[in-house]
């Protein structure tokens, strides 16, 4: 059980800097989640953790101990691949034994804990077959018993779940979250789904380019983000420009909102984020933006449209389904935004204005 | 999708008969007729058992087997153990000149055997240089004739190929799969031998049985450097070449048992490969890297000395080729004159080895697609037969194919012996089983989807297989090409059985100049055909685009 603390890592590839300073500390026992697109360097950060990649420069320390140095088959971590990596020479039973047996444990203790994790995983009955006669479930089940087995400092996970369906992935989903839960591990995990982060994690970075944009619990991340790079990455959201003056937010359109948090900026152009639940369409009215719907999709519990504003913009919009007529294409709409739930940006998308000092301490 | 596991007399109904037949003429016939000679008493034309009865009873013929099969299975054994640590280097590790290394031991590999027995007596035997070097010094070297002789000459000879192997299956080992060990507390040699050497058994066992069948079968190499040592093909060559016009009943029998042998040893490796399969599919193939401190001199140390040692015959080989030749002796000083004689004596021996392995190639390449056609896209009873009559050569060694070969045809109506167009036939019978593996390999790789659209598109069967299917297929089959081109240039277990005056061979004619002492002659025709097989390699590196050698 460890918690773990990177100070100023960077990596590079030759001349090419991939991470250029990088700080996390990661929480005794949390599901660690680092999430961004493909390329963005979580991979890379995960692998310096296992130690498979050099680190050019910084520290990373499992509680106290600096881990730098030390060679990956003495760092004490359990790791979960991408696509398992099963000992396909070996039977399920040998291939969650096999950290214990290196580690020259007693035959009855290997034995006992082997089959203890078999069980735990629920693969006890296929103990004796070889792995390829299993499914990509079951394989990724052997992987996190002999993952855990060994009873690692650390637990990291690279895209566990990518290579299952999507059926089997909501199930796997759920498994890694009580197994993790039960054993109680630290566990950082990779992936660049963020609906599979938001539901995993106790704690979510955010990562782009090599640079951490945000850390903090899914909730957080969504209703707050840091950044317009967060705010569009993490759910669906409509990037509209507008005037902050005085507290209130101005629309192109003229449709104003006073919003508190505002009061002591300075006048600027902004940038504001408003989730498609966060819009209310009315029919009529004197106070919004002006709008035409284009299109509109019913999916039972919602129905999504999307409406052209008057300064030519495209916003997408959910609403629950309600009994009466959806809006039909050519209908002309007025559009209100719920003020306690969008965001506003500075006018380079890089500071979240909503976000105070205070809000910061909480 | 149409039913194309029913035979149909469609065109590739009557080719698939067709292929029977000439299997049936030119393997089946021959084997049989031999295996009719071996029980059948010549002069009365009883049914006897004589010659098996021969052959048990005596130990100087019994052991002869035993020999063969001791040398094959000591070779088959060492190949893999220096062959196998090399690729895994090789894999891992960042070596300077690793890509000449790679060509080096292609070459040594591909030069014919009993070239390395030959430049190994010159170096090693009784008045080779470094035994005579090391006498100066007073140490007395070990006699290198005899068994350990020709264990070493195949065990360098043939380590390349499974290092080759080696090499293509450590490429489809997830890098994950050896991160995992080395997570796990399992790295360096031990994690070689508890995971990488289990990941590439099947691929070892493949390559083991190559190098068994190879050694079992060769000729030369145990003429030359065995001396006392008396393995099967040596006495197999004797008895027939002794008994010409007598009684070929006895050969015929070795010959028999010799193949009985093979099967056994085939079999056994395919019982064991079955129950060791597992499919291996690398997403991020090995990462080489920096060998550091001690470990690296160790690595460069090992690749290099390896290498060396195995390309050290054709080296010394090509060196005396330049030396000066008094009568059979080499003299002081370089000269060209062993060139000289060489081509007054070569007749027609260099085009003989182009044309025969030419003419065998081209319809190597025709068989070899057409029956991968076959055998994958129209699976039926029909074709698997064919599929396993083209494998059926891959058990006969090469000097009982010969004999076979001309035995029966050496009667009218089909007389063919002593024509080229007996070992053209000889060398697309032995060579064809390889090249319609790798043939069958390149079209599983290849959707079905791909030629239905073809057709669906309104193209007709044919104008499908040779404008859609046999273009996909074209590098891997050139590149097999030339591979098997090599082999042919340099064979000579089939040839010394059949060739005449006219159809000598450049192999042949080595041969028969080694034997008669002619060194410098022998070592000038041997460096002429290392340039040829040089050059054919260089050929396949540019028509491959620089990937890996397969076989």
């Amino acid at each position: 059980m460890s918690k773990i603390l990177i100070q100023n890592a960077v990596k590079k590839y030759g001349n090419n800097t991939v991470i250029p300073d990088l700080n996390i500390e990661i929480k005794n026992g949390e599901l660690f989640t680092l999430l961004g697109p493909s390329g963005c360097g979580k991979t890379t950060l995960l692998r310096m953790i296992a130690g498979f990649n050099s680190i050019e420069g910084g520290d990373i320390y499992f509680n106290d101990t600096r881990i730098n140095d030390i060679d990956p088959s003495r760092r004490n971590i359990g790791m979960v691949f991408q696509n398992y990596a099963i000992f396909p020479h070996m039977t399920v039973r040998d291939n969650v034994a096999f950290g214990l047996k290196n580690r020259k444990m007693e035959k009855e203790k290997t034995q006992e804990l082997t089959e203890k994790y078999l069980q735990l995983m629920q693969i006890a009955q296929y103990a004796e077959r070889m792995p390829n006669q299993l499914s990509g479930g079951q394989q990724q089940r052997i992987a996190l018993a002999r993952a855990l087995v060994i009873s690692p400092d650390v637990l990291l996970m690279d895209e566990p779940l990518s290579n299952l369906d999507a059926k089997l992935r909501l199930e796997m989903r759920s498994v890694i979250r009580h197994t993790q839960k039960n054993v109680g591990i630290t566990t950082v995990y990779v992936t660049h789904d963020q609906e599979e982060a938001m539901a995993i994690s106790d704690t979510i970075a955010v990562m782009k380019d090599g640079v951490i944009q945000h850390v903090g619990a899914p909730k957080e991340i969504y209703q707050r983000p840091k950044n317009v790079f967060v705010a569009t990455f993490i759910g669906r959201t409509n990037i509209l420009p507008a005037r902050a003056e005085r507290g209130t937010l101005i629309f192109p359109s003229g449709y104003r909102v006073p919003l508190e948090c505002l009061n002591a900026l300075e006048d600027q152009e902004v940038q504001c984020s408003v989730r498609p639940e966060e819009f209310v369409i009315s029919k009529q009215g004197d106070e919004g933006i002006q709008g035409v719907v284009k299109e509109y999709t019913y999916l039972g519990l919602n129905t999504h449209y999307a409406v052209e504003t008057e300064s030519g913009l495209t916003v997408e919009i959910v609403e629950e389904s309600s009994l009466e007529d959806e809006l039909k294409p050519g209908q002309n709409v007025l559009l209100q935004v719920k003020k306690h739930k969008i965001n506003v940006f500075d006018k380079e998308g890089g500071c979240n204005l909503v976000r105070s000092e205070a809000y910061e301490r909480q | 999708m149409k039913d194309n596991s029913k035979f149909r007399l469609d065109i590739w109904g009557t080719l698939t008969l067709c292929t029977i037949a000439v299997y049936l003429l030119f393997l089946i016939y021959p084997m049989a007729h031999l295996m009719q000679q071996s029980v059948y008493d010549s002069q009365t034309g009883q049914f006897t058992m004589a010659n098996f009865v021969k052959f048990f009873s005596k130990s100087y013929y019994f052991d002869t087997l035993l020999n063969s099969f001791k040398v094959s299975l000591a070779a088959t054994v060492l190949s893999i153990a220096i062959g196998t640590p090399l690729a895994y280097l090789f894999s891992v590790f960042k070596i300077r000149g690793k890509s000449v290394l790679n060509i080096l031991i292609v070459v040594a590999s591909m030069s014919a055997p009993f070239i390395g027995a030959y430049s190994w007596i010159l170096l090693l035997g009784r008045s080779g240089v470094i035994t005579a070097f090391f006498r100066k010094l007073g140490i007395l070297l070990p006699d290198i004739y005899g068994f350990g002789g020709i264990v070493l000459v195949m065990s360098l000879q043939l380590f390349p190929l499974v290092f080759l192997y080696a090499r293509g299956a450590l490429k489809n080992i997830d890098n994950s799969l050896i991160e995992a060990a080395n997570n796990l507390s399992c790295s360096g040699i031990k994690c070689f031998f508890k995971v990488v050497v289990p990941l590439i058994m099947p691929t070892l066992l493949a390559a083991g049985l190559l190098v068994f069948m190879r050694s079992f079968a060769d000729f030369g190499t145990p003429m030359l450097i065995g001396e006392g040592y008396r393995t099967f093909p040596v006495v197999l060559y004797t008895e027939f070449i002794n008994e010409v016009g007598g009684n070929d009943g006895f050969a015929a029998a070795i010959a028999i048992i010799a193949i009985v042998i093979t099967t056994v040893v085939f079999l056994a490796q395919k019982y064991v490969s079955n129950r060791n399969s597992f499919a291996l599919n690398a997403l991020h193939p090995i990462e080489e890297r920096e060998p550091r401190g001690g470990r690296k001199v160790l690595v460069y140390l090992f690749s290099y000395l390896v290498v060396a040692i195995a390309i050290l015959p054709q080296v010394y080989v090509t060196y005396t080729s330049f030396k000066k030749t008094s009568g059979k002796i080499f003299i002081r000083g370089y000269s060209l004159g062993s060139y000289e004689s060489a081509f007054s004596k070569l007749g027609r021996s260099i085009q003989n080895t182009i044309i025969i392995p030419m003419l065998s190639l081209v319809a190597i390449i025709l068989l070899a697609v057409l029956i991968a056609y076959l055998v994958v896209r129209r699976r039926n009873a029909l074709t698997s037969t064919v599929d396993i009559l083209s494998m059926i050569p891959y058990i006969v060694p090469g000097t009982v194919l010969g004999i076979a070969l001309l035995t029966g045809f050496n009667q009218k109506p089909l007389m063919l012996s002593g024509t080229m167009l007996i070992m053209v036939i000889a060398l697309i019978i032995r060579r064809l089983p390889y090249t319609i593996r790798s043939s069958v390999a390149i079209l599983q790789q290849i959707p079905i989807s791909i030629e239905e659209a073809a057709i669906s598109l309104g193209a007709s069967k044919m104008k499908v297989f040779f404008r859609v299917t046999v273009p996909m297929m074209a590098a891997g089959i050139v590149s097999g090409a030339i591979l098997s081109w090599v082999t042919m240039i340099s064979e000579l277990s089939t040839a010394i059985i059949l060739y005449t005056g006219r159809t000598k061979t450049l192999t042949v004619a080595v041969y028969t100049e080694v034997v008669r002492g002619n060194y410098g002659v022998a070592a000038a025709l041997s460096s002429i055909l290392t340039l040829l097989t040089v050059v054919s390699l260089l050929a396949f590196n540019k028509v491959n685009g620089g990937k890996d050698f397969s076989l």
